[in-house]
């Protein structure tokens, strides 16, 4: 990852993910600078889980996100505005499903 | 600090039952125990907002929060056992606050100042924080039910100490030149003051007859077999020094504890009884 330092002194840029317990997905937290992997998911803890948000980490170096353009957004976004038979917006969600 | 403290151990009530002099070596032994954490404590904090990075700022103030929290507790412990010339117990507070440094009975490790040099303040975090693991792993199982709950809570946090000091000691030491030169440095530097954390004395060697204490020489082999293998790891050498510094747990300290404490105790020594 050193290659991804912007200059001499300055830690890569990683993006945290954060796991807040068991059966959800790791979510995107924040960023936070690091010297390597191992320190990162330290840092990660120090910064991201001190009041027990988490049960599990994920660290991934901001540099190896692609990430989609905001010029890109009319082309990319747009044509699913009009798409309403692709909600499932017409089926009785049972009781006792959370996270749908 | 001002952030909300640890869930607080609660002190048990004294047992009535017990031999009052076994009760006054519980008091010194806590009372050395909360010191340890108090005074490094206070060092860790000087790091926040000098640390080389923000992430490692907000890293060392979380350490040093884990250390106030554990002192609280041993404190306001040794309070209840070692009163006052009034009969009453002593607080957490006038126990932090209001002792001179001849009272205070850390070791000489923690008060070292590390002016500054990130080295240092790892080199010390390593051996202390592997003492403290050691210790407090073997505490957890004590017949004195305070120290046991306060051990079993603190030792994870110990532990993460630990492996936190251990992974700057192991990029710095096998980093560049420079920084393994420092680091060699700071090492040799806290190494005098190494072997005072393993010394048993009357209060020891009384309280872990009756299984109270953990026997501090007994905790040499696992601490110096950790550290040596992380500096060797490291590419560090495991200095040779005969010097040891020793005296604290009797009151003798280095000039360095004068400064500290003038900074810890300024403010309730200046305004007595203040609140918010």
């Amino acid at each position: 990852m050193s290659a991804a330092a912007a200059t001499a002194g300055e830690w890569p840029l990683w993006e945290v993910f954060v796991r807040s317990r068991r059966g959800l997905s790791h979510a995107h937290v924040g960023s936070l600078h690091a010297p390597d992997a191992e320190m990162a998911l330290r840092n990660a803890r120090d910064l991201y889980t001190r009041r027990q948000e988490g049960v599990s980490i994920w660290v991934v170096p901001a540099a190896a996100i692609t990430a989609s353009s905001p010029d890109e957004k009319d082309a990319f976004f747009d044509p699913a505005a009009d798409k309403v038979y692709r909600h499932p917006t017409f089926y009785a969600v049972p009781d006792g499903v959370e996270h749908l | 600090m001002t952030e909300p403290a640890p869930t607080p151990v609660t002190p048990t009530a004294v047992t009535p039952t017990r031999d009052p002099r076994i009760s006054y070596d519980a008091g010194t032994y806590a009372l050395r125990l909360g010191d340890d954490a108090l005074v490094l404590a206070q060092r860790m904090g000087e790091w926040v907002a000098s640390a080389p990075q923000l992430e490692e700022d907000v890293a060392l103030a979380n350490i040093a929060l884990d250390l106030l929290g554990q002192a609280r507790p041993l404190l306001s412990y040794a309070g209840s056992l070692l009163p006052g010339a009034d009969g009453a117990a002593r607080s957490e507070d006038e126990l932090a606050y209001l002792r001179d440094e001849r009272d205070f009975t850390n070791v000489q490790l923690v008060e070292l100042a590390d002016n500054g040099d990130f080295g240092r303040c790892v080199a010390r975090l390593l051996v202390f924080s592997a003492w403290q693991q050691e210790l407090y792993a073997s505490l957890a199982g004590a017949s004195d039910d305070t120290l046991a709950a306060v051990a079993a809570k603190a030792v994870k946090e110990a532990a993460y100490h630990r492996d936190h000091a251990t992974q700057w000691v192991l990029r710095l030491g096998d980093g560049t030149a420079e920084s393994h030169q420092r680091m060699q440095a700071a090492v040799d530097a806290v190494w005098p003051y190494v072997e005072e954390l393993f010394e048993p004395d009357a209060v020891t060697s009384s309280l872990a007859a009756v299984g109270v204490a953990v026997d501090p020489a007994s905790l040499r082999d696992p601490v110096l077999g950790y550290v040596s293998a992380v500096l060797e790891r490291a590419t560090l050498a495991v200095p040779s020094t005969r010097v040891r510094h020793s005296g604290g747990r009797h009151g003798i300290h280095t000039e360095a504890i004068g400064h500290l404490l003038a900074e810890l105790q300024h403010v309730a020594r200046s305004h007595p009884g203040a609140s918010w």
